[in-house]
């Protein structure tokens, strides 16, 4: 396999990012990936990877020691076990869904911190409700256009619209 | 408008003006936004993707962003392009190499880009040369503004700006400055530095970001936390305790240099110059390194008053240039002009067509020797 960037040497080093669920796969040369400031860490130290290992099994018990790990949102599906995967959610009525499992992690994050406590939208909720409604209507849509349901896709398309108003 | 438009210029932030630019390269805020009522990407289908593309290109596109305002189709756009703009840290390798429809809106002689469907929806960021955070923060306040006037952002008063991945709820802001940190490195003091900003929750990355190493002795340095404290509280901490802090120890690293090392300090600069006067082939990498040593003379020279004998030979060097041909001069801004040039997407950019390693290590060492002779 041919090195990206410089498409002549053969790529020897194969970088894949798992970001939110999508693989991004890089294939280059050395010489490239040193270009790119890709630096090869041939030995971990072993009380880094020690680290690394008990803060992931860490979060995985406060992920799935709460009583949401069953739970999939209604609005879009996702499941904590995604979550783990990922490290991404999938929606903002995530936040709410899995509150109980979140909660501790947001708080090692964010150095104790809670809450928010900085800008605020000129537009803010009761959009909230609206704001799930559309996620709701959105969800819905998809399902119609995937089935082939055109009729009710229109609908709910007309309604989408009118409640962005 | 096209790339090679901009190519052959230094990029604003890297322009070396700007306060405290001898150490401080450059400045930049940058806030992570959702749009309400649509799933976080991860879960987008690519129709739903493209939606949201157009939407916020739309808007973007529709605001006063002043003149130069250029809009990139990152997903059709060619790999040569994509390492440019990634270099020129308009956008990110996340936007460059993700998937599905995705786009960036740049102005402002590329203080503004706006990436679309990176991790999340938007991401505006402000990127200016020197220590200019609060400057940076107003701009991209603003124009955080005028977006929300046009779209409703996903928000909830218990979390703030929700956003995909946790790290970046609340003000969905990262504060961030390059640093340029040679004496530290030299006196071999990076580790503390390294170490008392972890203590800080602060991040630390190299000149490309996250996983790569500190190239040229460039230091990026961000906050992690973003909930539970306000915009003006982090850009207050930066301005006025880390940064003036960090800059304090390095510019204590170079006097230190100067009165107990000096020797150390003239074979760095010396061994750059006569490297990078005369070699055939040079890696970017150690193009980074050996210009970061020019660098710090240049630098030591103008705001220290500094004269060893290896700056004093580098500061002849300057006004024999600039005597035979004012647009010549070797001065900070070309230093800083080499090392953006000399990246391999600027370098094959400039020269029209993709050339492999070997002749891109050529063309590298052909440009820095024409430079530096004056």
């Amino acid at each position: 396999m041919q090195c990206e960037i410089c498409q002549k040497n053969d790529a020897t080093i194969h970088l894949t990012e798992i970001t939110e669920g999508t693989r991004i796969e890089t294939h280059l040369c050395e010489h490239c990936a040193q270009e790119q400031g890709i630096v090869i860490k041939s030995q971990i130290p072993l009380n880094e990877l020690l680290g690394s290992l008990l803060a992931s099994q860490s979060s995985d018990d406060e992920l799935f020691g709460s009583p949401e790990k069953d739970l999939s949102c209604p609005q879009c599906g996702f499941t904590l076990e995604q979550y783990r995967r990922e490290g991404v959610l999938g929606c903002p009525y995530d936040y709410e869904v899995f509150e109980k499992a979140l909660a501790p992690l947001i708080k090692k994050a964010h150095d104790s911190k809670t809450t928010h406590c900085g800008k605020v939208p000129s537009k803010i909720p009761k959009d909230e409700k609206k704001q799930i409604e559309l996620l709701n209507l959105r969800q819905q849509l998809e399902a119609a256009v995937q089935s082939e349901d055109y009729e009710t896709a229109a609908k709910l398309r007309d309604k989408i619209n009118q409640l962005e108003q | 408008m096209k790339l090679t438009d901009i190519s052959n210029d230094i990029t604003e932030w890297f322009s070396g003006s700007g306060p405290l630019a001898d150490i401080v390269i450059s400045s930049r805020v940058r806030l992570a936004r959702n749009l309400a009522g649509y799933k976080f990407l991860s879960r987008c289908s690519a129709a739903e993707k493209s939606e949201i593309l157009k939407k916020l290109k739309d808007v973007l596109m529709s605001l006063d962003l002043g003149d130069k305002v250029f809009y990139i189709s990152v997903d059709k756009a060619p790999v040569l392009d994509k390492h440019f703009l990634v270099e020129r840290h308009l956008i990110s390798r996340h936007l460059a190499f993700g998937k599905g429809p995705r786009g960036a809106v740049i102005a402002q002689g590329e203080s503004f880009t706006a990436m679309i469907n990176e991790e999340d929806h938007l991401r505006i960021q402000v990127l200016k040369s020197g220590m200019r955070l609060s400057h940076c923060a107003e701009q991209i306040n603003r124009i955080d503004d005028m977006i929300e006037e046009k779209v409703a952002y996903a928000f909830s008063s218990r979390y703030g700006y929700l956003t995909a991945c946790p790290t970046n709820l609340g003000t969905g802001i990262r504060v961030s400055v390059m640093l340029h940190l040679p004496a530290l490195k030299i006196t071999g003091q990076i580790e503390k530095f390294l170490n008392a900003s972890r203590d800080m929750s602060l991040a630390v990355r190299g000149l490309f970001g996250e996983g790569t190493e500190a190239a040229g002795d460039f230091y990026q340095l961000s906050n992690q936390v973003t909930l539970g404290i306000s915009e003006k509280d982090i850009i207050a901490l930066f301005e006025n305790k880390i940064v003036p802090e960090i800059v304090e120890y390095e510019n204590a690293a170079r006097n230190q240099l100067l009165s107990k090392e000096s020797d150390v300090l003239d074979d760095k600069i010396s061994r750059a110059m006569a490297l990078l006067k005369n070699a055939h082939l040079i890696s970017s990498q150690e193009a980074l390194f050996l210009l970061s040593h020019l660098r710090l003379g240049i630098n030591m020279h103008e705001c220290l008053g500094a004269s060893t004998p290896a700056i004093e030979n580098l500061c002849a060097l300057i006004r024999h240039s600039n005597d035979a041909d004012k647009t010549q001069g070797l001065s900070i801004t070309t230093i800083n002009r080499l090392f953006m040039l000399t990246l391999p997407a600027h370098l094959q950019l400039n020269y029209g067509k993709p050339l492999d390693p070997t002749h891109r290590d050529a063309l590298r060492a052909k440009i820095i020797r024409s430079a530096l002779s004056g």
